[in-house]
């Protein structure tokens, strides 16, 4: 497979799990506010700053708006074409990339992409926005989910569907900690807060509902929710499909399926700092992490994560490039002779 | 409902003859089209407009800062050509790219023909696109030109006359193949009881055609299709055939020479190719041999294609049979390789750089089309009886300067076909043909080709970029 392609894959079903992820953030923090009786601003603000933060974008932020509301954040992460990583950017950046590579891909999967796109760039857009957010959020997951679905079951399982599958559990791994991460200021630096009072519940299902976990939640821990569990089930749940600990596991086999090296032995970078992070959320318990303090722990996987990406494309995509053009100056002698 | 009030008015129409009844070819087709009636249609129009917006069937508008991608807009009443026309056609055409590629390893080997005094060497020696580094060059299985777009219109009387031929990279070809897509969704009964020749053979011939080229000893060639990118205006083109076909797209990035061999960069290291179709220009190509400021070509790839490891199609140097001063000589260039007379006349031409003809031009300027030598796609051009004054006046200093790059034709008014205009109901509207010629190890000519409609009332430009659109062309089996 072309690099290039390689390339176009990966960051295609990045972008398709960054518009879902972006999409059920909002959503599920715009009805939270529901169930608030009385909000300030200044409330208000403690809770939309710490979203515009996840994504690392307070600066870009601020430098647009002067207050993080429902309206600024909704609209910066939805509408805001000068945010890289809004809906609607995502969106065209996913479609840019399937572009690149629309013979790789099933006429299925480009139109569906080409329909949201299509949509979200489109007036009907802003009337669906206006009307009803909740109802604009179910399109954009609606959509992703199609085309999960659709790269399910449409697209060969070749190299090119590691690649895929590879962009979409790096990002989702990263999002799940981007999501846990929103309420580290109601945490102590370290340990686990012992009283968890109604505000705070309302909070932490808030996260739980961000990844979809909710009722996954439910059937393990019960209706008592807090950081503690929140982040045992995001954190280092071997089954739940959105957890770090399970989509790093995924990653390291659509590494080991890209190179044919068995698990627990390792062929190159890629494989060496995903096997070890594997192993590491394998036998972590989540009181070590608290201890170790939440926020840093996060911090430090976001870092292992990119550094497992970048392992890969040096491997895949760049690798190739570094090779020489000893024709070309052969050729330019040529030339002048 | 079609043909209510319809006036084919002094032009040659398709479809209705000057006493406004149906030619005998289009017969089967109007008694079917009566029975769909006007809000049927209208859904079927739309449908079809939103499908090629959803699959992307879209060309992007250069100069336009918002990115904007446009559908060609689709007619949904088909052209059609009856069974003895086509014939002739391909037999005029196959004639014309037989005698293009005896021309093109002339000028570029012995050069007999400009020696025996047919084409003054002037003209050849002078042209943009000639290559004078090939002289002498050998070219994979001696072909030139193995995909020619040759556009041809009909005059008032129907006769069939070729407007030019594009002998670097024609495009348009996907449209003729999700044109005909469209039609047998929107119209499948009617399909079924008119008989019409199938198109979808196309890629298959056009996958021979390259496989043909590979080099000597390659027994399962590597074909890749090279595009210039994404934001090409032909992408979307480019991405359809490599996946009909089932090669790989690259672009130039995607490509390394080493030791004069080409490699495509894959996740598993450098791959070999070995026969390009290129969508990119000569000039973009190889940034050690022309364009050094090109970044969308292979360095070192000339080197290779010289060294017979890689083909490259078309080869290079064909943009010498674009030139409209060499079209004016096509009919006599036919006489001298093939002793026949041309079966697909020309239109008449008068070039500026003969003294009794740019008087002529000269003297005629608001009667004549007059264009640029090079240009394509209804750029450069003076369409004489419809422009002002200024911009005929424009033109003057611009021929005198450079008559070499200036040919003028009369104002043909090209036939027309009814067709669908949101104003006015049906209209005839005017319409040329671009049928796409395969010449590998035989010539294929898929039937028909992408008819070019000209969608503003009176205009004769069919260009996508001067507010043309398009409809399926249907050959008939008898």
């Amino acid at each position: 497979m072309l690099s290039r392609v390689a390339n176009s894959l990966y960051w295609m079903s990045r972008y398709i799990e960054r518009a879902d992820n972006v999409a059920r953030i909002l959503d599920v923090n715009l009805q939270l506010l529901l169930d608030y009786r009385r909000l300030d601003d200044e409330h208000l603000a403690r809770h939309w700053t710490p979203i515009v933060q996840s994504t690392g974008d307070e600066e870009d932020f601020f430098e647009m708006y002067e207050e993080a509301n429902g309206r600024t954040v909704t609209e910066y992460f939805v509408f805001q074409r000068k945010n890289p990583n809004s809906i609607i950017s995502s969106i065209a950046q996913a479609r840019e990339n399937a572009r690149m590579v629309r013979d790789q891909i099933t006429i299925e999967m480009w139109e569906e992409i080409n329909r949201i796109h299509l949509l979200v760039r489109s007036e009907r857009a802003h009337d669906i926005w206006d009307s009803s957010p909740a109802e604009f959020f179910h399109e954009i997951r609606a959509s992703s989910c199609d085309l999960q679905g659709l790269i399910d079951s449409t697209i060969p399982r070749n190299e090119g569907w590691y690649f895929l599958q590879a962009g979409k559990y790096i990002e989702r791994a990263d999002k799940t900690t981007r999501i846990l991460d929103l309420r580290h200021e109601s945490l102590p630096e370290k340990g686990v807060p012992i009283l968890v009072n109604q505000t705070d519940a309302l909070e932490w299902s808030a996260v739980l509902r961000s990844c979809s976990a909710w009722d996954a939640y439910r059937h393990i821990h019960g209706v008592d929710v807090g950081p503690r569990r929140v982040s045992q089930l995001l954190l280092l749940s071997p089954e739940f499909p959105r957890s770090v600990r399970f989509c790093v596991g995924e990653l390291d086999s659509v590494l080991r399926a890209l190179s044919g090296v068995p698990p627990g032995r390792f062929s190159n970078d890629a494989e060496k700092r995903s096997g070890r992070l594997l192993s590491e959320l394998q036998f972590s318990e989540i009181g070590d992490i608290f201890e170790r303090g939440l926020h840093g722990y996060l911090d430090d996987l976001q870092l292992r994560l990119n550094d497992v990406g970048e392992a890969l494309f040096s491997i895949y995509i760049y690798h190739p490039f570094h090779e020489g053009f000893s024709d070309q100056q052969q050729q330019q002698q040529q030339q002048t002779v | 409902m079609l043909l209510n009030n319809y006036a084919s008015e002094q032009f040659f129409d398709e479809m209705v003859t000057g006493e406004s009844s149906v030619r005998n070819h289009y017969q089967r087709f109007v008694d079917r089209f009566g029975m769909v009636d006007m809000e049927e249609f209208e859904a079927k129009r739309r449908a079809v407009d939103l499908a090629f917006l959803r699959q992307g069937i879209t060309f992007n508008v250069y100069g336009d800062s918002q990115g904007t991608e446009r559908i060609f807009p689709f007619d949904l009443i088909p052209r059609i050509i009856p069974a003895h026309e086509w014939e002739h056609l391909e037999r005029g055409l196959e004639q014309r790219i037989t005698a293009l590629n005896l021309f093109l390893h002339d000028v570029y080997h012995e050069q007999r023909i400009m020696k025996d005094g047919v084409v003054p060497p002037f003209y050849v020696l002078s042209a943009k696109h000639f290559r004078r580094e090939f002289v002498n060059f050998q070219v994979p299985k001696d072909i030139y030109v193995h995909i020619c777009g040759t556009d041809l219109i009909r005059d008032k009387d129907g006769t069939y006359m070729v407007l030019e031929d594009n002998c670097r990279s024609p495009s348009g070809v996907s449209y003729v193949l999700e044109n005909r897509r469209a039609m047998k969704r929107s119209f499948p009964g009617i399909f079924e009881s008119v008989g019409v020749r199938p198109v979808d053979s196309y890629s298959t011939d056009l996958l021979k055609t390259m496989q043909y080229l590979a080099p000597a000893g390659v027994t399962d060639p590597t074909v890749v299709l090279l595009t210039p990118g994404a934001y090409n205006s032909a992408y979307f083109e480019h991405t359809y055939l490599a996946r009909q076909m089932g090669i790989e797209i690259v672009e130039g990035r995607d490509l390394v020479v080493k030791e004069a061999h080409v490699y495509m960069r894959t996740t598993r290291g450098l791959e070999p190719v070995h026969v390009i179709y290129r969508r990119v220009d000569d000039d973009f190509l190889d940034p050690t041999v022309f364009r050094k400021d090109s970044v969308l070509g292979v360095p070192g790839l000339i080197n290779a294609y010289r060294e017979g490891n890689v083909s490259l199609a078309n080869s290079i140097g064909t943009g010498v049979a674009d030139d409209k001063v060499v079209y004016y000589f096509l009919p006599r260039i036919i006489k001298y390789y093939l002793d026949q007379e041309p079966i697909l006349p020309n239109v008449p031409t008068y070039l500026a750089s003969e003294d009794a003809d740019k008087k002529y031009i000269l003297e005629h300027l608001s009667e004549l089309v007059v264009k640029a030598a090079n240009e394509s796609g209804g750029y450069g051009m003076l369409m004489g009886p419809m422009a002002s004054k200024e911009e005929v006046e424009k033109f003057r200093p611009l021929i005198e300067a450079d008559p070499r790059n200036y040919i003028a034709q009369p104002m043909i008014s090209l036939s027309r076909h009814p067709t669908w205009c949101e104003e006015a109901g049906f209209e005839g509207r005017h319409v040329d043909l671009r049928p796409f010629i395969l010449y590998g190890e035989r010539t294929t000519i898929v039937p028909g080709g992408l008819t070019r409609v000209a969608l503003t009332k009176g205009s004769l430009v069919v260009n996508s970029s001067q507010g043309g659109g398009s409809k399926d062309t249907w050959v008939l089996y008898d």
